[in-house]
């Protein structure tokens, strides 16, 4: 059972068949479940065969009434009824052992593998460059999770033992029905072939809507998101009733593609139920022909048996094994409509899970050290508020550098895009303990230095040297731990603020935590908080203001105690009060350390060791807050406010 | 809670009843099948009368093509009634939130509004479709089935006697047990769903504090106890297969072996062998209704939770309401605070403003400026009635706000807002907001006076320039002066900046002041900022400081008495006292 989906799966492109993928998606479900699987697919072969054989016996059993009924002996006729229902009374017991055993291991084995999937997409995710997640919607990376993830649950829950099961019911039903007759199992099939014909006309005409209906889900969501967002602006202009008339006509087109949609896929099943009906009828009516026109009957009985001509005793069992093939052949075409959609849905899953890694072949470590008085450098496992880049060379020696924060770019370019370059030859000296400042305009390339610091990006020409090592060669995981980032958009995780704080570093105790908030001037509100640092966060923080989420990713960058800072606008909400508070302790914090700034606002730029000044891609002016202003140039004039920075 | 939403049906009650009519055809059809059917194979057996077999043979084709009309047709209308719902669940919703205030709106997320209007509106209108298609087809299939079949079997159907309360037992069962156990995974599958989501969002800190593997592994974890869970539940409702195999095979077994003794001992009296083959097949009929029933009573306890979350929408009362006789003009844009205390919540131990008395005469200009939660944004709110106050009270020309009619006071108040927007279309279009009936030249009047007018006419298409959605293809101080003309086409008394010009260089922003001196000189001008000089010059600034007025005064006054405001004044001035 899945949750009520509605059919809201998203129809990117015209799902088709993809047989590889199929194919990838048993082999995992083989590796998972070596020993559960086959035993699964027995006990359904054996409920499908048991399902298919006892309507043999009901018939025979049926049929020796026939025979017994006139003569009133029930003496006589049980000797031969009573074992022929005793064998279908076993045959009951085993389907019923199969069926309870398959539909048990079926579930197991489909959340077993739907988490299995889950985790790997998620581990797999982990792993991908951030170029990925900039460069594809988030809402698009969350549907594998959701959309996609629940049509392969369907496939796999649904779809795979149907169609098994159907399948070996339709070639058993195939065999005992030509045991019977030839001509009458050409007229059945001749009707199957109507049926499928019909199905997939009336199932083109759905899935034609059901894709309109989607892009109108689609447009209506935007919609509303866009009334919702601004549903403030909405009143102050008390504009609520022209919204309504905008919302009533996308409304309107989304109700009258999905009464289509759905009209259609309602359709099918009146509609193929009834041939069956029908077909019924004919077979009747050709049994009934055959035998009064005495055509020799073809069938596999009469192989063995000689060639002779129709009689009743064939027909009616036939009749029924006519409506039981026409059911089963109904549920397969049902099904594929899920299978394409479920292996559409899994295609999108793998795509994911092959994204090319991020690849980290670093090899330089970041260790907490001790430094004795003569400068020698020691490995510790506690932490000393020193840390030493771990070098091991080629033949086997270790040395250790101390890390000082000295960040050097040389005539770095770069370009998210072929062909449109962010950075030109950009050249930055951040030397041990200073404040390096980038002010500029929107799009000028201020983030992207820092992406390219901590390895988000790779740069395409020049380099960039840490404490003299090509940053190339330190473990990305490493480098990004020595680099505290404080980022613009904040980005809190639910759970209490003071476990938003220690996401800085885990090992952190409640008392260094409150410590952390302390300097960066978040203790104050977050006491007032109704349950202080034991407050739930949810949704990203929205129970804070900007300005308090920004306070507390500062705490959670101070935190992690880190020998580099970089804070991209990270005091953006702030008011410029509590702002000098959270610089006078971050200042203490980095007090010898190196901190990268980025802001739009000069008055948290103005203090800094160096500014510079960047226009598209380019520095074009540097120095510090006073020499710029003697320079009179683009600082200058964004000092005095005659340019605006956006 | 289903009563309420029942309401929205209104003119599709029509095709939902004749879904039902036409289902019903179809069902009344389905149980007289097995009947023909029977007597087809009688007929066959009896002897080969061509001619009867054909009679009948017709009739049943006729039936079939009736029942396919029926189903046809109920196809049709279900569907219509079904998104014909949907559509006025929508509609109602989105009437329900237009009509909210600021109180209400404060209440629901964006995001989880535009769920409840689009996912949740789905499951409710397949959980309304499956109902009326099945609601009354397995109830009276089930009844149909049972009827028949005692007339037809008559003492065997006393099979059903047993068979129907075992199968109704053991379904129930199953529901029971399973739906709690749904209704907490999903929940858990919603929060898993959630912290993805947040993963993929904070992907920079997640890799800023190289905490993969933490993020791996709290995953792994929170995912494995779902998928225990899952399992758990999914394994209860897997009992409903066998349980009803059980039952069918128990009611075949019995005919069998009861009905050919019958058959047999009576010689074909009481019971012939078509008969036989019909109490099979109704059998079959019964306890499926039963498993569609089952079904349906699943699907609808498992919409249940979409329904609570439109129901919460439908249910929130608008908090500010229109009083009965309202006044309908504004004197002039004179504004009282008389002893006001106001609290978001009446529940909140905080207020957001304490003991604001404060009186702005018309047409004066009044700085704001104050720290993060100050209340600065909660005082000027209560002027255009967004929030009513908690004590006291605020009168805008000499009558209390909650006196006059909404539109009125908010066409008169203009209020640009902090987190402000400008909506998909073209600038002309967002401009007129402020008036609809505004005139090409008021509009460009109006972005001369927000110093918009020059960028507007730089763009290729003008004043025709389309605005993507959330105006992202605009800069920040472009979409604050716009925020603002779209603001003055109001022409109104009092207007209200609400830090929105934070993203303008100061220059400009000196020129829109300016402006609004030379221009606007008789309307009342609110402005908070961040930035001193955007107020310095102001008539009269107000000094806020956690939900209090802690100075009143121009700029050379405050910086003679008030602490906050020197100190606001040198951080921002470099530390250079003299102007």
């Amino acid at each position: 059972m899945s949750k009520p989906q509605g059919k809201t799966m998203p129809v990117r492109e015209k799902p088709k068949f993809k047989p590889d993928t199929l194919k990838r998606v048993l082999k995992m479900l083989i590796s998972f479940y070596p020993v559960l699987l086959p035993v699964t697919a027995v006990c359904i072969i054996f409920s499908s065969l048991t399902a298919a054989a006892p309507a043999i016996f009901q018939q025979q059993v049926i049929a020796d009434i026939g025979k017994f009924y006139k003569s009133g002996d029930w003496s006589a006729a049980s000797e031969v009824i009573i074992p022929k229902v005793l064998i279908l009374v076993c045959l009951y017991v085993v389907s019923i052992v199969a069926i309870t055993l398959y539909n048990q291991l079926m579930v197991i084995m489909t959340q077993g593998f739907l988490n299995k999937m889950r985790c790997k997409l998620f581990e797999g995710m982990q792993n991908l460059p951030i170029k990925y997640f900039d460069t594809n919607k988030h809402g698009d990376i969350m549907s594998h999770y959701t959309n996609d993830i629940d049509t392969m649950r369907e496939l796999i829950s649904r779809s795979i033992p149907t169609l098994l099961q159907a399948s070996i019911i339709v070639i058993t039903v195939l065999c005992i029905m030509l045991y019977y007759s030839l001509w009458m199992t050409l007229v059945v099939l001749l009707g199957v072939l109507l049926m499928t014909f019909v199905s997939k006309k009336v199932g083109g005409g759905s899935a034609k809507y059901f894709m309109r209906q989607q892009k109108a889900i689609g447009k209506t969501e935007g919609f509303v998101q866009e009334m919702m967002n601004g549903q403030k602006v909405i009143k102050v202009f008390c504009h609520e009733k022209e919204c309504q008339e905008d919302f009533d006509r996308v409304n309107e087109e989304l109700f009258n593609d999905s009464f289509r949609a759905h009209a259609f896929a309602n359709c099918l099943g009146p509609i193929i139920n009834n041939i069956g009906n029908i077909l019924y009828v004919v077979v009747a009516m050709v049994g009934g022909i055959l035998i009064t026109t005495q055509v020799p009957n073809i069938s596999v009985s009469s192989i063995i048996g000689g060639i002779t001509v129709l009689t009743i005793d064939k027909v009616v069992p036939f009749l029924n094994m006519s409506k039981q093939f026409t059911g089963n052949i109904n549920q397969v075409t049902q099904q594929i409509n899920t299978v394409v959609m479920g292996l559409a849905g899994a295609d999108r899953v793998f795509e994911l899970m092959d994204q090319k890694p991020e690849v980290d072949d670093g090899y330089v470590t970041l260790v907490n050290c001790a430094i004795d008085a003569d400068g020698n450098i020691t490995e510790t496992k506690e932490r000393t508020h020193h840390w030493a880049w771990k070098h091991p060379h080629g033949d086997g020696t270790l040395t250790y550098t101390e890390l000082k924060g000295d960040v050097r770019m040389v005539g770095v370019d770069f370009a998210y895009e072929e062909g449109k370059d962010v950075l030109h030859d950009v050249s930055v000296y951040a030397e041990p303990g200073q404040k390096v400042a980038f002010v500029g305009a929107t799009g000028a390339g201020k983030t992207t230095i820092t992406n390219l610091i901590n390895r988000y990006y790779d740069i395409a020409d020049g380099k960039i040297r840490y404490d003299g090592i090509n940053i190339n060669k330190i473990k990305k995981s490493d480098l990004r731990r020595s680099l505290g980032i404080v980022l613009q958009e904040t980005n809190l995780f639910s759970g209490t603020v003071m476990d938003n704080i220690r996401y800085g570093r885990l090992d952190a105790t409640d008392e260094e935590c409150i410590e952390a908030a302390r300097l960066a001037g978040a203790d104050d509100f977050i006491t007032r908080l109704p349950n202080g640092y034991q407050t739930e966060l949810a949704n990203n923080g929205s129970n804070l203001s900007q300005g308090q989420r920004q306070l507390i990713a500062i705490a959670r960058a101070a935190v992690a105690d880190p020998p580099v800072m970089i804070l991209d606008e990270a005091t953006s909400s702030i008011d410029t009060r509590t702002e000098a508070i959270v610089q006078r302790g971050m200042d203490k914090l980095m007090e010898g350390r190196t901190v990268f700034v980025i802001a739009h606002r000069l008055s948290t730029v103005m203090n800094s060791d160096v500014i510079m000044v960047l226009d598209k891609g380019r520095i074009i002016e540097r120095g510090s807050h006073e020499s710029l202003i003697a320079e009179k140039g683009t600082y200058y004039q964004l000092y005095t406010g005659a340019f605006e920075l956006e | 809670m289903i009563k309420k939403l029942a309401r929205s049906i209104r003119e599709y009650k029509k095709p939902s009843i004749l879904t039902l009519v036409f289902i019903m055809g179809e069902v009344i059809i389905e149980c007289f099948l097995p009947f023909i059917t029977a007597n087809l194979v009688n007929q066959i057996k009896a002897g080969i009368d061509l001619n009867d077999i054909l009679k009948t043979g017709i009739i049943l084709a006729i039936s079939a093509i009736v029942s396919l009309c029926c189903g046809g047709a109920a196809a049709y209308t279900c569907a219509k009634a079904s998104a014909g719902f949907a559509k006025n669940l929508r509609h109602d919703l989105f009437t329900r939130v237009q009509s909210y205030s600021f109180q209400n709106i404060d209440k629901f997320s964006s995001s989880s509004l535009v769920t409840r209007l689009t996912t949740d509106v789905t499951y409710v209108q397949m959980a309304y479709m499956m109902l009326i298609r099945t609601a009354i087809r397995s109830p009276m299939m089930f009844v149909f089935s049972i009827t028949m079949a005692y007339i037809m079997g008559g003492s065997l159907a006393t099979t059903f006697v047993v068979v129907v309360p075992v199968l109704i037992f053991g379904l129930l069962m199953v529901a029971r047990n399973a739906m709690p156990a749904f209704r907490r995974v999903f929940k858990k599958y919603d929060r898993l769903n959630e912290s993805i989501e947040e993963n993929v969002r904070a992907m920079r800190v997640v890799k800023g504090f190289s905490r993969e593997e933490y993020e791996k592994k709290k995953f792994n974890a929170a995912a494995e106890d779902i998928c225990k869970d899952f399992t758990k539940a999914e394994r209860i409702v897997a009992l409903n297969g066998p349980i009803m195999q059980v039952c069918l095979y128990f009611n075949m077994v019995f005919v069998l072996i009861v009905g050919s003794k019958l058959t047999i001992e009576s010689m074909g009296q009481t019971i012939d062998v078509g008969q036989i083959s019909a109490m099979l097949t109704y059998g079959m009929q019964i306890l499926m209704s039963l498993m569609m029933l089952s079904m349906i009573y699943v699907m609808i306890t498992m919409s249940m939770e979409s329904m609570k979350r439109i129901c919460d929408v439908l249910d929130e009362i608008p908090v500010i309401h229109n009083p009965e006789n309202p006044v309908l003009t504004v004197a002039d844009g004179s504004i009282d605070f008389n002893n006001v205390n106001f609290k978001y919540n009446k529940k909140a131990k905080k207020s957001a403003l304490s003991d604001v008395d404060l009186h702005i005469k018309s047409g004066m200009t009044v700085g704001v400026i104050g720290g993060t939660g100050s209340s600065k944004t909660s005082l000027v709110q209560l002027i255009p009635r967004l929030y009513d106050v908690t004590d006291g009270s605020v009168m805008v020309g000499g009558v209390d706000v909650r006196d006059y009619d909404i539109k009125t006071l908010r066409d008169s108040v203009a209020m640009v807002l902090q987190k402000n927007l400008l909506f998909s279309g073209t600038i002309k279009d967002n401009l007129r907001w402020g008036n609809e009936n505004a005139t090409d030249e008021e509009i460009v009047e109006a972005c001369r006076l927000a110093q918009a007018d020059d960028f507007v006419q730089g763009f290729p298409d003008g004043y025709d320039t389309y605005i993507e959605q959330g105006g992202t293809n605009v800069s920040g101080g472009q979409k604050q002066r716009l925020c603002i003309a779209r603001a003055l086409l109001k022409k109104p008394k009092i207007l209200i900046l609400d830090d929105s010009t934070s993203a303008v260089d100061t220059k400009t922003d000196a020129y829109i002041r300016a402006g609004f001196k030379k221009f606007i000189p008789e309307t009342t001008k609110i402005i908070i900022a961040q930035r001193v000089s955007s107020v310095q010059d102001a008539d009269m600034i107000i000094v806020m400081d956690n939900g209090k007025i802690t100075a009143v005064g121009n700029h050379n006054e405050l910086l003679e008495n008030s602490e906050i405001y020197r100190e606001v004044f040198a951080q921002q001035t470099g530390g250079a006292e003299n102007e």
